[in-house]
């Protein structure tokens, strides 16, 4: 009998191996840089060296004498064909080479195309532009200010305001503060970052010769939602456009958006008729693009004097830099900011942000999570520890008492969200227990009397991912549903193509997980195939938590076709009613009757070559799905901190996440993804800030100073997981990728200002340098 | 443009090439002996994606010149495996999840392979110090230190039987 057990198929649960290690292993991926065409050209690109300037006067001739240099492209070329602005996301636009003025520095002013990678760079050091600098805004509190020059003359409204929006409920939050015991109010800043994977991005664009074809290699998380805005702004229709995105070196969101570069490419390959690599310097991507956060905030609690939260209120400002290239859903301007009740229960809130621009490079992108939540996140979480402050409570204490009761689920939260399902206190109980909270704060007393700085800190998390019901999210217009194919051949193998996109997830082994569990095939002979629009179906992409509660139901959805049409080829085959049939250990049997029943494999082989008079041969499905809700993930996090009174460095000591992302598919990739994700979290809570200075200088634009965490300062991290599946997931998962970005933030620092809350430190905002502590450490006289 | 003959051993093979006094070694290996498993993260000697064995040490080969390793011997990521058979420390990421988008990993496997020949029984810190020079953005490092050490205890094992 074949093998029918979830653990020999490699199903849900299973911490299967990944299926795309081999290639990684032997150095035989295949990146972006290590596509090679024949004939291809090298592009690289001229920056601004000024954050605000009209641009008098270029000159090519120079460049165009070195040797192998071919072109150079400047914006007034690309003017002449229209493609001088490209649309962005967020339906702003954004130049794809300035015409007359720069925005930012590092903006793109010039490409030089040229047969070799060195040649390129000759000559964009050769190309000379002349500037006329222009008053240069870098704070966005400035840029609404009256006074300040208008930063997009080319928009119809002159301000500097992009958006406002609002949600919650103003009159009745503006009520429970007047009525409140207690009021406690932080400004916090959570500053500009970056993701930088340690690939950067770049793209190859080929057009055919005969037929016309662009197909376009590029590091994107979302290929067919790229191929159709080329589509849109070139008028090339969609057969003529194909996007491949090869193995990519990590995404987080920074390769959703299209960079000026990779549009410039492609206008150098149609207008050369040659292959045109473009790849960025870390320097380049460091420098200009996919920025994250820079959010502005004043937030208030309401609370009633035993610690009973009655609403929220938060006023924000969001630097977006020069254009708004964020990555939302179109009707979201800033993102699934309105989640900023998390996990607890209030009467009502009132959230609002306003969008500016800076003469800064596009921000609001990504860094493993870009609807917002992250900033969300760490505010509530921060003001409940301030409450817990201000009123004397146990920050465990504080939270119990105020979170959403599990038998309140479905919960319909004050901002209009519906969380699908939790179990918040088992959370936090288990990381409490697990990591020995009473003993800690024994500890932590003894260590005060002996002068010791140490802190424990909590974040109890509510994420929202999957986006998302179509009813309410797409990007410009399309539906954010994603997508599955599935083809079973005849010797019972299956190949799976998906419309997402893997970055180093595992899809390749966890999507061939699903229809192993779903049809009873063994994960070894399922392939998964995504990243190109000629071959996998439609969809949005992978960012923010989606492939799994959209693409991964998906792929559940088309098996559970296939089984259908699987258990009329059953019953056709053991000559019984299909009613007479049930799917019993992965494979169909007649009811009352084991010793009769089919496998997948068998009636894989019968529907090629033995199906019944008048039913389709071929076994194979399509799914489409539009998930009825967002799902929400949750967590309780625990960092432990000590901290160093000569120098001001914090050490995190331990740090316990207890994640809830529903079903697990793969403990080990779940696991893995958590590790990533806190990792991702520590790095800007203690290390990583892109800041500017007053003329919109760039500080921190390589990684000798922009640091990334490194294994000397990650600490070894600690796991578990509580499961309280989705309800309308039809295989009750949540998704996990972001989720330890989006908790561990606030937990650290959570935990470093308990350390010092004895001297009355109450808030300290992000990166928590050594600097940093050592200022306050000396101003309280507390430093060694 | 001025070039200078180059002759290096990598991965057991001599190639001699002609090339500009300024082309990197990283370079040199990807684009002209095609070897595209090292690979590169940064401009600034940071990240180490770039990482190979340079007479058994490990260097970051973006910054050196090709002319440099000229007479030397050379290990890059494609000259781990034995054939078919993975060296430990390919097999130590494998069953360690010790990588996720694989970027960083060739560079990690090298820096761990030349830890491991000098240092037969690391302790985590240790292991910790000796990629400190590489950054991973994806996996949080604590499964690429379980990786290193189960390498480790499967070289020590296959020492032992040798010796035996
Ligand atoms: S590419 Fe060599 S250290 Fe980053
Ligand atoms: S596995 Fe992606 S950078 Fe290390």
């Amino acid at each position: 009998m074949a093998t029918t057990t979830t653990e020999q198929l490699g199903g849900y649960g299973q911490s299967v191996k990944r299926k795309e290690d081999p290639r990684f292993l032997r150095g035989k991926g295949t990146y972006i840089d290590d596509i090679k065409l024949p004939g291809m050209l090298y592009m690289d690109i001229v920056r601004s060296p000024f954050a605000h300037a009209k641009i008098t006067n270029i000159t090519t001739q120079p460049a165009l004498d070195i040797p192998g240099v071919l072109a150079v492209i400047t914006g007034k070329d690309l003017d002449a064909a229209g493609l001088a602005w490209m649309p962005t996301l967020m339906s702003d636009r954004q130049m794809v080479l300035p015409v007359d003025t720069v925005m930012y520095q590092m903006q793109e002013v010039a490409a030089v195309i040229a047969d070799s990678r060195y040649a390129a760079a000759d000559g964009a050091a050769a190309v000379e532009v002349d500037y006329e600098p222009l008053e240069v805004v870098v704070d966005p509190f400035k840029a609404l200010q009256d006074d300040a020059p208008i930063l997009r003359p080319d928009r119809e409204i002159k301000s500097n305001r992009i958006f406002h929006w609002e949600a919650g409920d103003s009159a009745a939050t503006d009520k429970a503060f007047a009525e409140a015991d207690v009021v406690v109010e932080q400004d916090m800043y959570i500053p500009r970052i970056h993701v930088a994977s340690i690939e950067t991005c770049g793209c190859i664009a080929q057009v055919d010769e005969v037929s016309g074809k662009l197909t376009v290699w590029m590091t994107t998380q979302a290929p067919h939602a790229i191929r159709t805005v080329f589509s849109l702004v070139s008028g090339i229709p969609e057969t003529k456009i194909r996007v491949i995105s090869p193995d990519i070196g990590g995404g987080f969101g920074g390769k959703v958006p299209v960079y000026p570069g990779y549009v410039i490419a492609v206008v150098a390959a149609l207008t050369t008729g040659k292959p045109v690599k473009w790849i960025e310097d870390r320097s380049e991507n460091l420098q200009a693009d996919s920025f994250a956060r820079d959010y502005h905030m004043k937030a208030r609690l309401a609370a009633t004097q035993d610690g009973t939260i009655k609403a929220l209120d938060v006023v924000t400002i969001a630097d977006h830099g020069a254009f708004d290239a964020a990555a939302n859903p179109s009707k979201f301007p800033a993102g699934l900011f309105s989640i900023a009740t998390g996990s607890y229960d209030l009467e009502t809130a009132h959230v609002e942000v306003d969008g500016v621009y800076t003469n800064k490079p596009p921000g609001g992108v990504a860094y493993r999570c870009s609807f917002r939540v992250t900033e969300a996140v760490h505010m509530i979480e921060r003001m409940v520890d301030i409450l817990a402050d201000e009123i004397g409570a146990d920050a465990a204490e504080l939270r119990f008492k105020n979170f959403i009761q599990p038998d309140q689920f479905p919960y319909k939260s004050p901002t209009g969200w519906e969380y699908d399902s939790g179990n918040y206190p088992a959370a936090l109980q288990k990381a409490l227990d697990q990591i020995g909270y009473q003993d800690l704060l024994r500890e932590q007393q003894e260590k005060r009397e002996r002068g010791e700085l140490m802190g424990i800190g909590i974040s109890t998390f509510t994420e929202i991912v999957g986006a998302g019901p179509s009813n309410t999210f797409d990007i410009l217009g399309i539906k954010m549903f994603d997508s599955a194919e599935i083809r079973i051949h005849p010797t019972g193998s299956a190949i799976v193509r998906i419309g997402v996109q893997t970055q180093g997830q595992g899809h390749e082994t966890t999507f061939a997980q699903i229809v192993a569990d779903e049809l009873g095939l063994p994960v070894d002979n399922i392939i998964v195939e995504h990243g190109d629009t000629d071959t996998a179906p439609y969809g949005l992409g992978t960012y923010a938590s989606r492939s799994t509660p959209t693409a991964g139901a998906a792929t559940a959805m088309a098996a559970r076709k296939i089984r259908a049409k699987a258990k009329e080829l059953a019953a056709h085959l053991l000559e019984v009613s299909a009613d007479d049939l049930e799917w019993v250990d992965h494979k169909f049997q007649v009811k009352g009757s084991p010793g009769s029943s089919k496998s997948m494999a068998e009636i894989a082989f019968a529907a090629y070559t033995n199906h019944p008079q008048g039913m389709e041969a071929g076994l194979e499905a399509v799914s489409y799905y539009d998930p009825p809700n967002l799902t929400f993930p949750f967590g309780a996090y625990i960092c432990v901190v000590d901290i160093d009174r000569g120098t001001g460095m914090v050490k995190i000591r331990r740090f316990l996440a207890i994640d809830d992302c529903g079903t697990v598919i793969n403990p080990m990739i779940v696991e893995g993804q958590i590790h990533g994700g806190l990792a991702m979290g520590m790095a800007p809570a203690l290390l990583e800030e892109i800041s500017y200075d007053e003329h919109g200088n760039i500080r921190g634009g390589t990684f000798m100073d922009y640091l990334l965490p490194t294994a000397m300062e990650t600490p070894a991290w600690e796991t578990g997981r509580t499961v309280t599946p989705s309800p309308h997931h039809p295989f009750g998962a949540k998704g996990v990728g972001e989720s330890a970005t989006v908790g561990a933030p606030p937990a650290i620092v959570n935990a470093v200002v308990d350390a010092l809350s004895h001297l009355g430190v109450r808030h300290i905002d992000i990166p928590i340098t050594p600097w940093k502590v050592y200022k306050i450490l000396e101003e309280h006289g507390a430093a060694e | 443009m001025q070039t200078l003959p180059v002759t290096v051993t990598v991965n057991g093979d001599e190639h001699t090439a002609e090339v500009e006094p300024r082309l990197l070694l990283v370079h040199f290996i990807r684009e002209n002996l095609g070897l595209t498993g090292t690979h590169i993260g940064c401009d600034t000697t940071s990240c180490g994606a770039c990482a190979i064995l340079y007479d058994g040490k490990p260097i970051k080969s973006c910054t050196m010149f090709a002319v440099q390793a000229n007479g030397h011997d050379l290990q890059t990521v494609e000259g781990l495996a034995n054939g078919p058979t993975l060296h430990p420390i390919q097999d130590g990421f494998f069953q360690e999840h010790g990588l996720q988008c694989g970027f960083c990993t060739p560079g990690m496997m090298m820096v761990a392979s030349a830890l491991l020949e000098q240092n037969p029984a690391p302790t985590d810190l240790e292991i910790r110090e000796a990629i400190s020079g590489n950054l991973c953005r994806c996996t949080g490092y604590v499964n690429i230190v379980r990786s290193i050490q189960h390498a480790a205890s499967a070289m020590r094992a296959e020492e032992s039987v040798a010796a035996d």
